[in-house]
């Protein structure tokens, strides 16, 4: 099966990294001197029980300060699946390594503390979910324990999520009550909940339905790099490698290349194991033309009859990410869309979104770090790309400032507003 | 049907061209050890049937099990890559660091000052390394594309938010990036693809058996680097390497696995991680990795 990559977001003290140390702890996936070592800590330390958090926080500031930085990784795997766990930040300035580790999971677990609720945090980490395009929400109302396992503390707590979410743009979403600290319906079921009917944690991670979260339809495959062996034993060989960013290519099938518009036919498929006959999204290949056609990196393969937008002008929601300097308009920076690189400038700030009541705030013409606008670009290039909630590789962006090379800003391609 | 280990290997093909058509002077990290051998086997399958289009470094200590730079040799001269070898020896002759002494002497952090300045001496802007994310924790926060300042710097608090698949290797003259194409791969998984594809490692990586004497609760291999503490045993042991760094300070596990599946069927029921059962080096301090990775380590 695929493995599941799935990122775990929530405010400071919500027990994200407990949680984690929880699903590692259960499922037996700390090794014997990992644990001796957070054992010591937490004994040196003073604290009553062993502070799994210290699985992941890896940076001695962290280890300090107990908070978590930066977007840890953690791997794991089950008899029925293997997973990557991208844990992130939850404080207010970090939002851009939520972002980083949010940008390309499955699935995503929030974390609501039972005992306050839906908080400002929470909403503004739903909202990146679903601005993310993230396919499967799981909510845990964590803390359980310290509301005395109470259903209505939970039922209260989902409507107030669902009441917030009806504004947002969330396709699938559980909710689970559980304890991270005391293990409930983490892995184990809980006996102090038998209001609860549902799967655990990790039941739910093992058998949620992914196969059908790539867009299987529009044959999209930028090309990344062309190859051409200089050796007397391939004299024609001239192959265009990429990874497939949707639908399906197939041996045989007739292919447009844009932006020029030339049209061939696939006559082979190679991959790093082998020749295939087709490939899926997401598979690094290397494809071979009927034709000697001119094509570079930086442009895109798809079916003559189904084309992504090209365009210079373009709009989108973009999240500013760089802390040195905010967003200016007219400011020349680079653009880096699948493997084509451009340059852009940001032509206009549509509105700002007030992350915390959704409100569209006008009037603007900058967005300052963590801020989210829907802005226009006009780039030097055209691009070939795809309204992101189409395809989220077609759709996304990076924004560089080409002074200090910072990743200043991620954005997300939308169709224009009528 | 598409397997687990198939998606990782095309994240790390994906990542690996993406470097060879952004930046100038890439360079691969070999040594011999089995996550640089199956980067330069990816290497190889990311290009065919080109050849890889950037050479290949080992930074040697000097220290070296015999059967690894056999293997090295082998390797390089088969894929018709391009070594170069960075000498810590070299680095010691020139004044540049001072060589260690005293009985738990090692190389090993000197290894970071002849590395820097090979990247230097070859212009190198991009550092294909062979590290994973599931080894320690300060490698658990890295990027994929990490990068360093002038001086060989990581700035853990300081790294570029890496979005999607989109990597962004902007850099300035005299700065680099070390690249991490492994970064979502397990023990397990390299274990796999060794086995899947039938990759050739150095011998020592299977059970063998050789004199041994106990340090800290650690198998180490008498050597001619690394002869016995004083008052120790030496004895015949059966046993493989998991790790094989510096012949100083990486130890060996007991084990009678003699196949790549043997140590899959080993790794699945181990208790203990890769570098701490074997390397005496991260035992130094909490932040050990994270200290020498600050300044420049690999």
């Amino acid at each position: 099966m695929e493995r599941l990559r799935f990122a775990t977001v929530g405010s400071v003290d919500d027990g994200k990294s407990t949680l984690i140390g929880r699903l590692l702890y259960d499922s037996k996936s700390i090794f014997e001197d990992q644990l001796e070592h957070i054992e010591a800590v937490s004994k040196r330390r003073g604290d009553d029980y062993v502070d799994l958090s210290l699985l992941t926080d890896g940076l001695r500031a962290e280890r300090e300060q107990g908070i978590t930085i930066d977007v840890a990784y953690r791997y794991f795997a089950t008899p029925k699946r293997s997973f990557i766990i991208a844990d992130c930040p939850g404080h207010i300035q970090y939002t851009r390594n939520m972002i980083t580790g949010a940008s390309n999971v499955d699935l995503a677990i929030v974390l609501i503390d039972a005992r306050t609720g839906v908080i400002e945090q929470t909403r503004r980490h739903s909202l990146l979910v679903s601005l993310l395009g993230v396919p499967h929400l799981v909510i845990c109302v964590n803390k359980m324990d310290l509301v005395g396992y109470d259903q209505e503390v939970f039922d209260r707590i989902r409507g107030e999520f669902e009441e917030f979410a009806s504004r947002l743009d969330l396709q699938d979403v559980t909710f689970l009550p559980i304890s991270a600290l005391a293990g409930d319906n983490c892995v184990t079921r809980s006996s102090n909940m038998d209001w609860y009917e549902g799967p655990t944690l990790l039941h739910h991670l093992e058998n949620v339905y992914t196969a059908s979260d790539d867009n299987r339809i529009d044959t999209r495959f930028p090309v990344q790099f062309v190859i051409r062996p200089q050796r007397a034993d391939f004299p024609d060989y001239r192959g265009y490698a990429g990874r497939v960013a949707g639908g399906v290519l197939r041996v045989g099938d007739e292919i447009m290349v844009l932006p020029s518009g030339l049209t061939s036919t696939i006559t082979g498929i190679d991959s790093p194991t082998g020749p295939l006959q087709e490939a899926t999204p997401g598979q690094a290949v290397t494809v071979l033309l009927a034709d000697d056609l001119s094509i570079t990196r930086g442009d895109m393969i798809c079916r003559p009859n189904n084309r992504p937008r090209v365009s210079q002008e373009l709009e989108a929601m973009l999240c500013w990410m760089d802390d040195a300097a905010p967003m200016q308009p007219d400011k020349i920076y680079t653009i880096k869309h699948t493997s084509k690189v451009a340059r852009t400038k940001i032509t206009e700030v549509l509105y700002r979104l007030n992350i915390s009541t959704l409100s569209r705030e006008t009037g603007v013409n900058q967005l300052a770090m963590n801020e989210i606008g829907r802005v226009t670009l006009h780039t030097t290039a055209p691009l070939m790309f795809d309204d992101y909630h189409q395809n989220r590789t077609t759709g996304c962006f990076i924004i560089v400032d080409e002074a200090t090379g910072q990743t200043a800003g991620a954005g997300m391609l939308l169709s224009p507003r009528t | 049907m598409k397997t687990s280990l198939d998606g990782l290997i095309d994240e790390s093909v994906t990542i690996i061209r993406e470097v060879a058509a952004e930046f100038e002077r890439p360079v691969l990290l070999f040594s011999g050890g089995k996550d640089s051998v199956v980067m330069l086997h990816l290497a190889m399958r990311a290009f065919a049937p080109a050849r890889i289009p950037f050479p290949v470094m080992h930074i040697d200590t000097g220290h070296n099990f015999p059967e690894v730079i056999e293997f090295r040799d082998r390797c390089v001269a088969e894929t018709g890559v391009q070594l170069i070898v960075g000498s810590v020896q070299a680095s010691i002759d020139s004044g540049k660091v001072a060589d260690v002494s005293g009985p738990r002497a090692s190389r090993n952090p000197l290894q970071t000052v002849t590395l820097l300045d090979s990247i230097a001496e070859h212009r190198f802007d991009a550092v294909f390394g062979g590290a994973r994310r599931d080894e320690e924790r300060a490698r658990a926060k890295e990027r994929v594309y990490s990068h360093r300042d002038s001086f060989g710097q990581w700035d853990p608090k300081n790294q570029r938010p890496e979005l999607w698949g989109i990597y962004n290797g902007r850099h300035r003259q005299g700065e680099h990036f070390r690249i991490f194409p492994l970064s979502n791969w397990t023990e397990l998984d390299i274990w796999s693809f060794i086995g899947q594809y039938n990759i050739d490692l150095p011998s020592i990586y299977y059970a063998h058996t050789r004199p041994i004497f106990r340090r800290d609760n650690m198998l180490m291999a008498v050597t001619d680097f690394l002869p016995p503490d004083e008052g120790a045993t030496v004895e015949q042991m059966q046993v493989r390497f998991r790790t094989v760094g510096d012949a100083t300070c990486t130890a060996a596990v007991a084990s009678s696995a003699s196949t790549a599946d043997d140590i899959i069927a080993e790794t699945a029921v181990a208790r203990v991680t890769e570098r701490g059962a074997t390397r005496a080096d991260d035992r130094m301090s909490e932040a050990g990795m994270e200290d020498r990775k600050r300044t420049g380590y690999f």
